[in-house]
């Protein structure tokens, strides 16, 4: 995995080419269009992109009344905005309505670096999949956030989808994989633990998984793009088959894959968890790497709990 | 110009709105009669006069649009939309009970004829903003009508929604103020003043319209005007009384906010409301 790319790179370029074949699409932004890529869209399509200025709860609203009259309405913004600052209009305006809105949100987690903890968004999966309605979705790559993008404009209502600042792994080297929101995608087999990843965890997941192997450790390796609806039969099927399940995201260990992933086994097929996400702390400035590794986001955090969570089957 | 009877046409379908509003309300138990019963004219020259709507395709994609951003004045559009023939009158009274598509506060999936769902205050304005662009956007000659509380303006979003009409020149946008001068907690100046409401919005950059909002020739005169005005969204600010047509309410209009009356206190609203029509 040596080629690297910015999934909200892939947002930008993806939504320009759909504006040239869909002209319902509409895009809304709020001063930060030069950050979450939708610029590339104003530029090619003026009249059909509104900058709401530095006034997310009016640009939700909005994406809403335009969404009521038919268009497909994509509103960005940082994730901490767009799912806190505008939460309850996203409840009120989208998830209540079901309007034809997506919320694709840019800097998400702790990679949003620099900027520190008010700018990075820990707990957004949290709060967006506690919404009756919504859709949560998680690309692993630049390469599976363009068919994200793609396969938001098939689907009819509201999305929360999560992208990155920083440039990460490509995945999916080979592009033509069939992708389908809901749908989780084994990446790798294995029989000792599983580890359900989503987002820029899925390539640290892999890398973790193949130094287990050395050590003789078999570990499969589950892409959860779509935290929201969840793809409960592929965790129960893969926990039944191995016994131990790790979750890893770039994000709270609370409410989000890891605290869903938990609720559907718990009822489901009880099995030995480790969550490796954000431990229910507020991150700071910094170089994303150094924060990853300071925040427990590592290839040797994973490696450390899926051997602590395969100690713990009966 | 709008003829003698047409007039009285009006004023009388606001007495039935206002008595289906204080029925609803009184069977259900709960509810808003005061900003509701304060809106009852502005909401009948609407559905009633002006706005090009068709209650046998509510999804017509040229009508005028009305979003109701006071959520909780529901009773109003729900009595007007079935007086307008959307769903039967009979079914106004299963206001707020369970399996009813007569929410609480407007629900835009459960109903025909409503174009937003609302009851948290503020976002209204901003959703009317959107629609308002998509018919721009559409070259569609359809308008936006959205109002909103005096109490309502109180929310930070009404006021980022306002600088969006006014920055995109939404002259498609007719808002109303449906200034009725009390919310929840007591007066609207006591509790947190708007005023200099006009101002404001001016200074938001719209073409703002005073008018009594118990008069139709008024209410009808501004919109008329609010159609004229180009490159600017116009702000009726509607002088309302909190109540209106129910003389115990409009004397106890804190109370009168989100209370049902009784049984006796409905009795003598619906005596008094038809002497009116009677007059």
């Amino acid at each position: 995995m040596k080629n690297k790319a910015a999934t909200r790179d892939a947002y930008g370029k993806t939504l320009a080419e759909l504006g040239k074949i869909n002209n319902n699409i509409v895009v809304l932004d709020a001063d930060l269009a030069a950050s979450t890529k939708t610029g590339i869209f104003a530029k090619e399509f003026p009249e059909r992109f509104f900058d709401m200025g530095v006034a997310e709860q009016d640009m939700i609203s909005t994406a809403a009344g335009l969404a009521a009259c038919g268009k497909i309405a994509f509103a960005s913004t940082f994730a901490v905005f767009g799912s806190g600052r505008a939460w309850e209009q996203v409840r009120m305006s989208l998830a209540y309505t079901r309007l034809n809105v997506k919320v694709v949100v840019t800097h998400a987690g702790i990679t949003t670096g620099e900027d520190g903890a008010s700018h990075q968004a820990n707990e957004d999966i949290a709060i967006m999949r506690v919404l009756p309605n919504m859709t949560v979705i998680v690309p692993a790559d630049y390469i599976e956030a363009c068919k994200v993008i793609k396969a938001a404009v098939d689907f009819h209502g509201p999305m929360y989808i999560r992208l990155s600042r920083i440039a990460t792994p490509i995945v999916y080297e080979n592009k033509d994989y069939n992708y389908k929101i809901g749908q989780g995608i084994v990446l790798k087999e294995g029989k000792d633990a599983v580890v359900f990843a989503c987002g820029i965890m899925v390539a640290i997941a892999l890398e973790a998984a193949e130094a287990l192997k050395s050590e003789g450790i078999s570990t499969k390796v589950v892409n959860i793009h779509t935290i929201k609806p969840l793809d409960k039969e592929l965790i129960i099927s893969s926990a039944k088959e191995t016994g131990a399940v790790v979750c890893a995201e770039e994000h709270s260990i609370i409410g989000g894959l890891g605290g869903a992933v938990a609720e559907v086994l718990s009822e489901n097929h009880a099995t030995p968890i480790e969550r490796v996400g954000i431990n229910d702390v507020f991150g700071e400035s910094g170089k994303p790497d150094e924060l990853l590794e300071k925040y427990g986001l590592t290839a040797g955090h994973i490696i450390s709990s899926v051997k602590h969570v395969i100690s713990r089957k009966k | 110009m709008i003829s003698g009877d047409k007039i009285k046409e009006i004023e009388s379908l606001a007495l039935r709105i206002r008595k289906h509003i204080i029925e609803m309300i009184c069977a259900a138990g709960s509810g808003h009669p005061g900003g509701s019963l304060s809106a009852a004219d502005i909401i009948t020259v609407l559905y009633f006069y002006k706005m090009k709507h068709n209650p046998k395709e509510p999804n017509w994609p040229d009508r005028d649009r009305f979003v109701m951003s006071k959520g909780h004045a529901a009773p109003v559009l729900y009595s007007a939309l079935a007086e307008a023939g959307y769903f039967p009158i009979s079914y106004l009274k299963t206001l707020r009970s369970v399996g009813s598509s007569l929410q609480g506060h407007i629900d835009m999936l459960s109903l025909p004829g409503i174009e937003m769902s609302t009851g948290s205050l503020g976002q209204g304005l901003s959703a009317a903003n959107g629609m308002a662009l998509a018919g721009k956007l559409d070259k569609k000659n359809y308008r936006v009508y959205c109002m909103i509380g005096d109490g309502e303006s109180q929310e930070g979003q009404i006021w980022e929604a306002a600088m969006t009409s006014g920055h995109r020149k939404l002259d498609n946008l007719t808002a109303i103020l449906d200034n009725n001068k009390y919310q929840i907690d007591g007066k609207v100046e006591d509790i947190k003043g708007i005023e200099p409401i006009e101002d404001k919005f001016k200074a938001f950059r719209w073409n703002v319209i005073k008018c009594s909002g118990h008069d139709i020739k008024s209410i009808i005169s501004a919109f008329e005007e609010a159609e004229k005005t180009k490159n600017k969204p116009t702000m009726i600010i509607a002088d309302t009384i909190k109540g209106k047509g129910v003389s115990f309410m409009e004397a106890n209009p804190k109370d009168f906010h989100g209370r049902a009356p009784t049984k006796e206190e409905k009795q003598t609203a619906i005596e008094a409301l038809c002497k009116l029509e009677n007059l």
